[in-house]
């Protein structure tokens, strides 16, 4: 929770600076001008790992060069023992049936908190406390109480670790309105159901979609951690598990890369959505600078 | 007053004693008699903390006064709320980000119910007003201070308001912004012929813009001085290098000064707004 205070931290204070929506190519050059830095770091850091391993003779076993992990990946890509391509697909479903069951859980709780004063009283510390749990912990159970091979025990394990982000920042998001807002839809003689549609909803969205980019990679990270501790084969934490028990440590490289992989574009989606829903919000404006 | 038939709003008494604690109990406001008349521009002045901006919003029943009667229209202060008489306008813009200008000024029409192509029409109308008509697109964040102040004005006219009112709506501008900011006030007073009543802390604003400025002083807030501003209409650039102007701004800091005076003045050196805590006055008011 402290990340995505943080979070909500900075986009309040990116607030302000005039981003321009010109032209597209503009903004183009801009992106890849920005995004240059990190892509030559990114490529020079593969091109010294493969050297450092191959000059070094570190074997394989313990640091496998990325020209090995990408040959890993080819490999079994589709089929085998080690089907990446489809055990990602799954690890993926389950992470998005997470996200999805921990945001409407989140937001039911959110709006409900929002709503009545004494529910936030009563649940607001609890919900800070049992964020200081390490959820992960919680793995086994799910697995006895939904089933190990059943995709839901994943799924739950990801909802809870997606539920307390969202919660959190909507309540903040719907909460947190200017008080002179308030004063005036009241001087409008605004009804609360109005003053809910018109003002605090619009307010939680940049909150909201805070939240889900740390869902994103939240409900990526419950699932796969779920798949540790037993399920179906063919889904990324169970492939982590066997291979690296199997001392095919390529293929456990390979898992990695791929549920990086697609944990970033899980995220750009995210941030895709964002941009598209929320155009006029200050975070959005100040990173096309 | 004789005429106070006509008067659009009736103060009878008002006080107001912020917290009930002995401890915090602050009396912002106590026996306040004021009568404003259809078509007046009447200004709050006084130091920080007399209460002015809390009159405002009694008047606009956002606070309720713990004593005495605010009569608007005839009608109670909150039956004049809910028929939407008041257009308020604040310090900050409070834009709604999420919204166009064009939207942010239809807000209010949207909330009264009016049809869309009458939203289109009168937002349209008002924001040539305020002369932002090229800007009817453009998110809130497009525009400059001066320009957002401008379009809360605007969406403040937009239901037709019988009384527009204004909680320091330049406080935040530059000297000169603020200038141009008055006599656009001003144009579109004449215009419009809305009530309205200002608060500001700035003395040559008020004598600039009003038909009255009502003196306040802090602690307990009370109307010390009512002068009247006989400057003749319309007033432009010229009137504030008139004779009549200068004599008037003297007035005003006059009676702001005597009142201030009078007060404590290691009191006022120390607490700087509602802070004061007169347990007197407090309690007298409360019982």
């Amino acid at each position: 929770m402290s990340v995505a205070a943080g979070r909500i931290a900075s986009q309040g204070s990116a607030r302000g600076s005039r981003g321009d929506r010109g032209r597209r190519s503009a903004r183009w050059i801009r992106n890849l001008r920005f995004y240059l830095p990190a892509l030559i770091v990114f490529v020079g850091g593969l091109v010294l790992w493969e050297a450092f391993v191959s000059v070094a003779n570190i074997r394989a076993f313990i640091f496998p060069k990325p020209s090995a992990i990408l040959a890993a990946l080819q490999a079994n890509w589709g089929e085998g023992r080690f089907a990446l391509a489809p055990s990602a697909q799954a690890t993926l479903i389950e992470a998005l049936g997470g996200l999805a069951i921990g945001t409407v859980a989140g937001l039911i709780v959110a709006f409900a908190t929002a709503r009545w004063v004494s529910a936030r009283a009563a649940l607001l510390p609890l919900a800070v406390a049992a964020n200081a749990i390490p959820i992960v912990a919680f793995a086994p159970l799910m697995n006895n109480w939904f089933g190990v091979l059943n995709p839901l025990s994943k799924m739950m394990m990801a909802a809870i670790l997606v539920f307390f982000p969202v919660m959190a920042n909507v309540t903040r998001g719907l909460v947190q309105v200017e008080p002179a807002a308030l004063e005036l839809m009241r001087s409008y003689a605004a009804t609360e159901w109005t003053i809910l549609r018109k003002v605090r909803i619009p307010n939680a969205l940049p909150f909201f979609f805070t939240a889900l980019r740390l869902g994103a990679t939240l409900s990526l990270i419950g699932a796969i951690v779920g798949e540790y501790f037993g399920g179906a084969s063919l889904v990324l934490g169970r492939i982590i598990v066997q291979s690296a028990s199997a001392l095919r440590f390529d293929i456990t490289w390979a898992a990695i890369v791929l549920g990086a992989a697609t944990g970033i574009v899980f995220y750009f989606v995210i941030v895709l959505v964002e941009r598209a829903v929320i155009p006029w919000h200050g975070s959005l404006r100040s990173s096309d600078s | 007053m004789t005429d106070s038939d006509e008067a659009v709003v009736q103060l009878q008494g008002i006080g107001k004693v912020f917290g009930r604690g002995d401890q915090v109990a602050t009396v912002a406001l106590e026996g306040i008699d004021l009568d404003i008349r259809s078509g007046e521009f009447v200004s709050l002045i006084g130091p920080s903390g007399c209460g002015k901006s809390t009159l405002l919003r009694i008047i606009g029943d956002l606070i309720t006064p713990s004593s005495g009667a605010v009569i608007v229209n005839g009608k109670p202060a909150d039956r004049a709320r809910r028929d939407r008489d008041y257009g308020m306008v604040f310090q900050a813009p409070v834009l709604f980000d999420w919204r166009t200008v064009e939207d942010n000024v239809k807000l209010p029409l949207e909330i009264q119910g009016a049809s869309a192509a009458k939203r289109t029409a009168r937002a349209k109308e008002m924001l040539d007003l305020v002369e932002l008509g090229d800007f009817l697109g453009h998110y809130p964040y497009q525009l400059s201070g001066g320009m957002q102040q401008r379009v809360a004005i605007a969406r403040a006219l937009a239901f037709e308001p019988e009384i527009l009112l204004m909680d320091e709506p330049f406080g935040a501008l530059d000297e000169m912004t603020r200038e141009r900011m008055n006599s656009e006030v001003l144009r579109i007073w004449e215009r419009t012929g809305t009530t309205v009543v200002f608060v500001t802390h700035s003395i040559p604003e008020a004598v600039f813009l009003s038909s009255r400025v009502v003196v306040m002083s802090a602690r307990p807030g009370r109307i010390t001085k009512v002068i009247d501003v006989d400057l003749p209409r319309p007033r432009n650039e010229d009137t504030r290098e008139t004779r009549r102007y200068f004599e008037l701004v003297t007035e005003v800091r006059e009676a702001l000064r005597r009142k201030d005076g009078g007060d404590d003045e290691a009191a006022d050196a120390g607490l700087g707004g509602l802070g004061s805590v007169d347990r007197t006055t407090a309690e007298g008011a409360v019982g």
